[in-house]
């Protein structure tokens, strides 16, 4: 039996220059949704493997790269997606978003506000936003087409008829460069507004549904909303109780069966960041010292 | 005649030149009117520069057929070049190629012979790779649009001199179009087609 | 005092060496090996080369054993081995008319020209477990004769000479046939794409819409015209040699379903074809794929399309397991960010509820 041998990033020249042209298209069609010839990765299909593709077909010697999941670096999956990086292509890693020139994620937009210098992955799971208005590819190609976005405006508009809000609270989406409907990946939307006019490359990979898109880096992209019914992000009224930020979005953690809960910070580098500044919430630690093995616990 | 030993050989490293070549093209695209560095060193048949013969190597394939203009097609060191290092297609027909190279760019076609894609596939286009005398130096250009905060300005000493006007159909076909990507030497600048053209200076 | 959750990596290590002893089993059972499974769970290895495909019975068989018996699990790990392999190109169209049949039967005619021939099959067996083949059991050895000589064409081609039924249409002679591996699917979907979606389709999906076609939604009256199951030679055109280099031979199950005729004024009524075929011997497969092929085939034919199985769109979108398994399954993915988003927003609108309530009853009081 032959032992496989892989190439460097696992794919394929021939399956990165098909994923690359379709990220230059993508480019220059901000928001389209390019087709491409998505492989079966070495991981579940929903697990990341349209991002893991568009990684694979960018990512060089010299670059760092970042993975987070929830906004968390230590997450099994990010754990896993970066430990697969850095076997098949040997980059370096960092958890630190100030220091990666390639982030891929799912489901957030890191705290600290990116640079020129990188680029943002993101694992896209239903590429199309208007899928669940209209399942059929068929249809909804023709409606991206025409601009004939009617339909999704009718859809958060019985929201507020319902509920007296958009009853859209992630993946909640956009209109990019004022022409195609996007659907910005389950984020939360409190993170929409980091989308617009961002400094750096944007690029959405969907494996399972075989999509690549794009935001080029100073482009606008509007959270989809009515005058009398403005966009509103949406972050739990607390600081995080480990570093303090008022401003950070927040993860709830159920601390024991009686209601009690906690607020910390779902970007686990910003919030480590800030501790580590001196920064502190109401239930942070005492600074983590390391101790020697067999050392008493005084 | 050239023998295919003749040819002027591809990349030395494959994988990380193809690489290191794509991500000055996709900084490019994503930053219209930024100068970017081709820095990865392959051989280029003649009429050929060496950026040119590096983004051919980076994304020609059998899938992608190649229109080339007049002068590259006499060439048959750069058609064979092509075949051999790429694989791609030469086609006849530009409405149906997937690149296009152009050295002359005086006697560039009308941009609507090319592929323009469809409303519901604006990606099946031609991308244009015209050779131009300098990114460094000439008229200058003001540029907005996606990619760039607010304005871009780029020196250019670019054939046709009414490239850009010509680009303008971009504008009524969105998102239908054509995207362009300028070369000198190793120095390469993308025109996606959501970018806008200003003269700066005549 | 809270302290977030480290270490995710040294979990996923450990897990991973658990899972590496659960599938061991007990030491105190000696090891499977990949040739007993490939020898005696040879229907197993055959759907994952089929469903995964890819025809290597030795690589199906670690498939097997690597995934635990979990066939799915095993056709993905296929899959993605089969994704790094260079592409070649294709080979030249298999004859089936001229395969080394080890079983065919039709049920369209009695007696067809080569003859009925039952080979290794669970039909008329009675499913009575038997403990017999607990251990060490030794089958009789089988029957014997020899090779019949004659030839065995397909039932289909039989019919056809009549114009009985419709033309099996025929690629031009150098033809690109279509990978949905490699370019990206687009609707709708010529034939030679959706059989080949259909051919990777999980069997269990292809039988419940076969299925339910055969209960009328999207009835299309079919007979088995024939299964047959066998030997055939692959060749592939190399285009440096000038001719077809034969590669080998694999194993095949073919099925032709002969339906509903269709005619108009134009042209004479004629029976319509659906069409199945799958590595190694997978009647189950075959069978539901030819009737999902004819079912998908309402469009062309001028059949209303309406039920499940005629909706192209939907067939092929779920039709493969792999995809379906991951996404299904990702839901055990952290999702505790967007569930935030959500979650706030329900506490929002509980809250207005309940203030709306109270200013209401407030209201009603002071009335």
């Amino acid at each position: 039996m032959n032992a496989p041998a892989y190439n460097f990033a696992y794919l394929d020249e021939q399956t990165k220059r098909m994923i690359r042209r379709a990220i230059l298209k993508a480019i220059a069609i901000p928001g389209y949704q390019v087709p491409f010839a998505s492989r079966e990765m070495p991981m579940p299909y929903g697990w990341g493997t349209g991002g893991v593709q568009v990684t694979a077909a960018i990512l060089g010697p010299k670059d760092v790269l970042k993975v987070i999941d929830q906004g968390s670096d230590d997450t099994t999956n990010a754990i896993s997606i970066r430990k697969f990086f850095a076997k098949t292509a040997g980059v370096a890693t960092t958890t630190a978003t100030e220091d990666a020139t390639v982030i891929q994620t799912r489901h957030r937009i890191p705290e600290t506000a990116l640079h020129e210098n990188q680029v943002l992955v993101y694992q896209v799971p239903i590429p199309e936003p208007l899928r669940f208005l209209e399942p059929r590819e068929t249809e909804t190609r023709r409606m991206h087409a025409l601009a004939e976005y009617g339909l999704m405006h009718v859809k958060l508009y019985e929201d507020i008829a319902r509920f007296g809000h958009i009853a859209t609270a992630y993946a909640y989406p956009v209109k990019v460069n004022a022409r195609y409907v996007m659907d910005p990946s389950p984020t939360p939307k409190f993170d929409n507004p980091k989308m617009d006019n961002c400094p750096a490359l944007q690029l959405f990979g969907a494996g399972r549904e075989k999509r690549i898109y794009a935001i080029p880096p100073y482009t606008t992209v509007v959270s989809l909303d009515f005058e009398d019914h403005p966009f509103e992000p949406y972050r739990f009224n607390a600081p995080c109780a480990l570093c303090g930020a008022e401003n950070s979005y927040l993860d709830e953690i159920v601390t024991d069966d009686k209601g009690g809960r906690m607020f910390v910070c779902s970007d686990t580098d910003y919030c480590e960041g800030r501790q580590a500044a001196g920064h502190r919430g109401s239930l942070s630690a005492a600074p983590y010292k390391e101790k020697a093995h067999g050392g008493s616990n005084g | 005649m050239t023998t295919i030993a003749e040819l002027p050989p591809g990349f030395v490293d494959k994988v990380l030149s193809a690489q290191s070549t794509f991500r000055s093209v996709m900084d490019a695209m994503a930053r219209p009117g930024s100068v970017q560095r081709i820095v990865p060193m392959a051989g280029a048949p003649a009429m050929m520069m060496r950026g040119t013969a590096a983004i051919a190597l980076t994304l020609f394939d059998h899938d992608t057929p190649i229109w080339l203009d007049a002068r590259m097609t006499e060439s048959s060191d750069v058609v064979k070049w092509l075949k051999f290092h790429t694989g791609a297609p030469v086609v006849q027909d530009c409405s149906i190629a997937s690149f296009a190279l152009i050295s002359d760019g005086a006697a560039l076609p009308a941009l609507e012979r090319f592929a323009l894609g469809s409303n519901e596939y604006p990606d099946r286009s031609t991308t244009l790779i015209v050779q131009v005398d300098s990114l460094a130096a000439g008229r200058g250009f003001e540029l907005r649009g996606p990619g760039i905060d607010s304005v871009a300005t780029l020196q250019a000493a670019i054939r046709p001199a009414d490239l850009f006007e010509r680009l303008r159909v971009n504008e009524a076909l969105f998102p239908r179009g054509i995207d362009v990507v300028l070369v000198a030497d190793d120095a390469v600048v993308a025109i996606p087609r959501t970018t806008r053209v200003v003269n700066k200076e005549s | 005092m809270y302290v977030a959750v480290k270490g995710g990596e040294r979990a996923i290590e450990n897990a991973h060496r658990l899972l590496a002893n659960a599938r061991r089993g007990s030491h105190n059972v000696p090891e499977v090996t990949l040739d007993q499974i490939s020898e005696q769970l040879g229907l197993a290895v055959d759907r994952v080369m089929s469903e995964g495909s890819l025809y290597d019975r030795e690589l199906a068989a670690l498939a097997i054993k690597q995934a635990r018996g979990d066939l799915i699990e095993a056709i993905f790990l296929v899959r993605a081995f089969r994704a790094t392999l260079p592409r070649f190109g294709a080979s030249e169209p298999v004859e089936t008319g001229a395969m080394r049949v080890q079983r065919r039967v039709s049920s369209t005619f009695k007696d067809i020209p080569g003859g009925q021939i039952l080979g290794p099959t669970f039909d008329y067996t009675h499913r009575l477990l038997d403990p017999s083949l607990a251990e060490g059991f030794v089958p009789e050895a089988p029957a014997t004769a020899e090779a019949s000589s004659a030839p065995t064409p397909r039932v289909t081609d039989i019919l056809g000479r009549d114009g009985l039924i419709e033309s099996s249409p025929q690629a031009e002679k150098g033809a690109s046939v279509g990978d949905l591996t490699r370019e990206p699917l687009n609707f709708p979907a010529d034939r030679d794409l959706r059989l080949q979606n259909l051919a990777r389709g999980d069997e269990g999906f292809l039988l419940a819409m076969g299925y339910s076609t055969q209960r009328g939604y999207g009835r299309n009256h079919p007979f088995a015209g024939e299964i047959r199951f066998g030997e055939v030679e692959v060749e592939f055109f190399a285009e440096d040699a000038g001719f077809a280099v034969p590669l080998g031979s694999i194993e095949l199950t073919e099925c032709q379903m002969v339906n509903q005729f269709k005619g108009s004024a134009t042209e004479a009524p004629c029976f319509t074809r659906g069409y199945g075929l799958a590595f190694g011997q997978s009647e189950r497969k075959t069978m539901s794929m030819a009737l999902v092929d004819r079912a998908l085939r309402a469009r062309e034919l001028g059949e209303e399309a309406a039920a499940p199985a005629q909706d192209e769109e939907f067939v092929m979108s779920h039709s493969d397991n792999v995809q379906a398994t991951g996404f299904v399954e990702h839901l055990k993915l952290p999702h505790y960010v967007d569930f935030q988003s959500e979650l706030g927003l329900l506490r929002k609108l509980r809250q207005e509820f309940t203030d709306a309530n109270a200013a209401e009853s407030m209201k009603e009081a002071a009335e």
